[in-house]
């Protein structure tokens, strides 16, 4: 009698811990991140430069700052984030269990992730694209004559299919070796089990500079295997928080094409010029249409830094991976970031 | 009989206080609540994935993999499907987990009977090599192995230990005979060795059971399995064609190459479960009493036939349930492969739900995998251990 109430109990429970499991995710992102106080991120964790924890474990790098541009205009606190260390066979199950708000880990925005894996991306935040890296003292010029060689992939990457597609394209033969852990790849490629590896151009860059005992030794080929465009990646069916990260983002352009930066920000509050009284908030509520407060363009920009300073601290020439921006900048400098505008 | 009247006293009515009822109520309960929360957990599932966008099913099966997967032992490119890129993931598991059982099971008999031998030191030797790899964590191990792999010198300036035989950073490549039609009547004949080794001993068995004598067995045994197929070479002309590696731009060309991921992934499988075999083993032969061991010399059995007829026997009762148990694991450990880079079958699957965003789908595959796996194993050694079991 007693062990059938029980079992009657266990089905009830199960029934509501499912019922309970479909409300907690039908509430909107933002929502969910203001009460619990702080953004759920995940990223890389191993890429100095683009992700990494320090010394004293605060994340940062290009990636990192991303999220910390979201926290910023959200709480106006740009230390209000949790990050996560996802590989990338884990990111994207990470993202659609709801374990974290947003991923800036270097994912490419492609058609299949938009469309059927659940997600929407915001606008891009780096133009990348998948490189080649190898040991010097092979002595190779192009990837055109790597035939035979051992390549290190990192797995359930766009890279692992532009590799097989560039050496179907040059009717040559490879190896992959295919390594789930960041670190543990790079460090497969480093003690030449492999030839080769391959990675998106910042990527490769942090191997070398960081992680190489003698960054001489390694040369990244001139071959562009496929576009790599980067961009924060969230669930898909919250259009607010689709809107939230995306005009998050374009605040990072526009500031830049403004001449707002953390330095001068402050100063700029008292500007007469209409476009940058309306974009700090001081005579519009354009946060408010977003559900921000109306200054988070200014709290963007105060505490984390416009595109410019982003780059340049993380991975430009303030860093020791000395990128060039190459389409990363203005539209107005040759680049390709653009804007829609504040109003 | 007092037992029974005491049943007989208990009302027969159908009510909870009838021990069979109770029994089928509960069970069907406990059936229900299963099913009704899987159906619970699935339909939450397939409703919020539908909610967030994602398209679900196992469509994605047939499509074009694009990725292209390491070691494989059916023809495969990054124009397969899904499926065939599976398969292939599979085929390594298997492969990898079936050399390890073989070889594990091999080394911890030979531990084990080292940890009993008269012998000091085999003894001592034996208990540290127990000791050391059952009590560091396999995947430990794994990455011991790899990072051992990965120092060996670059294909370029490899190890030679034999002419012909290479141990680099990029695996353990040695010569393979080329192939000859002769090599087809070898298998032949090998495989009618073997079918008339088991009907010689089963003859011999039914012989000795009928007179009391013995034929010889392992000599004709031996002829039989080695000697025919000798026979078949010779017969063939004896070919000694060796497909030899040679150094080529980045690899080995010819012979044959076992990568570095699945050598790591083999000595440390078969190191660690090995050990705990041995235990299995060692335990097996000192749980049969030393009785049975004087009584069979006391019928004038040698000691050979002692350990053949009267030991294993009883020993073997004991070894094969837990020895089941380290194969299940063995099969079910092979997947840490995935922190090395072997392509097995968690590893294949991983990317695919990575490139296709089918978790669900992925991870109930991965499962029924496993389990197909285990199971068999288990049908297997249950059916062996029954037919080695007493007989009433």
């Amino acid at each position: 009698m007693k062990a059938a109430t029980f079992l009657a109990a266990l089905a009830l429970g199960a029934v509501s811990l499912a019922a309970g499991a479909a409300v907690a995710a039908d509430g909107p992102t933002l929502a969910a991140v203001k009460q619990r106080g702080h953004l759920m991120c995940g990223g890389d964790g191993t890429r100095p430069g683009i992700s990494a924890p320090d010394a004293k474990g605060e994340w940062g790098g290009f990636d990192v700052d991303f999220c910390r541009v979201v926290a910023a205009a959200i709480f106006g606190d740009p230390t209000k984030v949790r990050f996560i260390a996802l590989t990338t066979v884990q990111r994207f199950p990470s993202l659609q269990s709801g374990e974290i708000d947003v991923l800036s880990r270097s994912t490419t925005h492609n058609l299949t992730r938009d469309a059927a894996l659940g997600f929407d991306f915001s606008p891009i935040t780096m133009y990348a694209h998948t490189a080649l890296m190898v040991h010097k003292d092979l002595g190779v010029k192009a990837g055109k004559e790597l035939d035979g060689a051992s390549v290190c992939v990192p797995p359930g990457t766009s890279i692992e299919r532009n590799i097989a597609d560039f050496w179907q394209q040059n009717n040559i033969k490879y190896k992959p070796v295919v390594i789930d852990n960041q670190k543990e790849l790079n460090e497969t490629y480093l003690a030449h089990r492999c030839d080769v590896i391959a990675n998106f151009l910042p990527g490769l860059a942090t191997i070398r500079a960081y992680q190489a005992a003698k960054p001489e030794d390694h040369v990244i080929l001139p071959d562009v295997l496929l576009k790599e465009p980067l961009a924060i990646t969230f669930r898909q069916g919250d259009a607010q928080w689709k809107d939230i990260v995306s005009w998050s983002v374009y605040a990072t352009f526009e500031a830049e094409e403004k001449g707002l930066t953390s330095k001068n920000v402050d100063a700029a509050l008292k500007s007469k010029d209409p476009e940058i009284q309306r974009l700090l908030g001081v005579t519009a509520d354009l946060g408010e249409k977003l559900g921000l407060p109306k200054d988070f363009v200014y709290q963007i920009v105060k505490k984390v830094g416009n595109y410019e300073e982003i780059w340049e601290k993380n991975v430009g020439k303030d860093a020791p991976l000395k990128l060039d921006r190459g389409l990363n900048k203005l539209w107005r400098d040759g680049g390709v970031l653009y804007s829609p505008p504040f109003q | 009989m007092v037992e029974a009247e005491a049943r007989r006293l208990v009302p027969r009515a159908l009510s909870l206080d009838n021990e069979t009822v109770r029994a089928v109520v509960l069970q069907v309960a406990t059936a229900a609540a299963i099913v009704a929360a899987l159906y619970l957990l699935g339909t939450n599932a397939a409703h919020n994935m539908a909610r967030q966008g994602i398209v679900s099913g196992f469509g994605f099966l047939s499509q074009e993999a694009g990725y292209d997967v390491g070691e494989s032992w059916i023809a495969h490119s990054a124009r397969s499907t899904y499926a065939r890129t599976l398969v292939v993931g599979l085929l390594n598991t298997l492969y990898v987990s079936a050399v390890a059982i073989v070889l594990a099971t091999v080394l911890g008999v030979l531990v084990g009977i080292a940890r009993v031998s008269p012998n000091w030191l085999l003894r001592k030797v034996s208990a540290g090599y127990v000791e050391i790899f059952r009590n560091t964590p396999l995947l430990l191990q794994i990455v011991f192995w790899y990072t051992v792999m990965r120092q060996l010198p670059p294909p370029r300036r490899a190890l030679q230990p034999i002419e012909g035989v290479f141990l680099s950073n990029r695996g353990f490549t040695h010569p393979v005979p080329t192939w000859d039609p002769a090599h087809g009547w070898m298998l032949a004949a090998a495989a009618i060795g073997i079918g008339a080794a088991i009907a010689y001993r089963r003859a011999a068995r039914r012989h000795h059971e009928r007179t009391g004598r013995r034929w010889p067995v392992l000599w004709p045994t031996a002829a039989l399995v080695v000697g025919l197929p000798a026979l078949a070479w010779l017969a063939g002309g004896s070919p000694i064609g060796l497909d030899v590696p040679r150094m080529r731009a980045f690899n080995f060309q010819g012979g044959t190459t076992h990568s570095p991921e699945l050598v790591a992934l083999l000595i440390a499988l078969v190191a660690y479960i090995g050990a705990f075999i041995g235990e299995i083993v060692r335990f097996g032969i000192q749980a049969v009493g030393s009785g049975q061991r004087e009584a069979a010399r006391a019928l004038g059995l040698r000691d050979g036939h002692a350990l053949r007829l009267v030991v294993l026997p009883q020993a073997l009762r004991i070894i094969v349930p837990p020895l089941t148990s380290q194969y299940l694991n063995l099969v079910k450990d092979s997947s840490l492969a995935v922190w090395i880079g072997y392509p097995d079958f968690v590893s294949v699957t991983n990317t695919a739900i990575n490139q296709t965003g089918q978790a669900v789908e992925g991870i109930f595959l991965m499962m029924l995998v496993y389990l197909s796996i285990s199971l068999s194993i288990s049908l297997f050694m249950n059916w062996y251990n029954r037919r080695i079991g007493y007989r009433r």
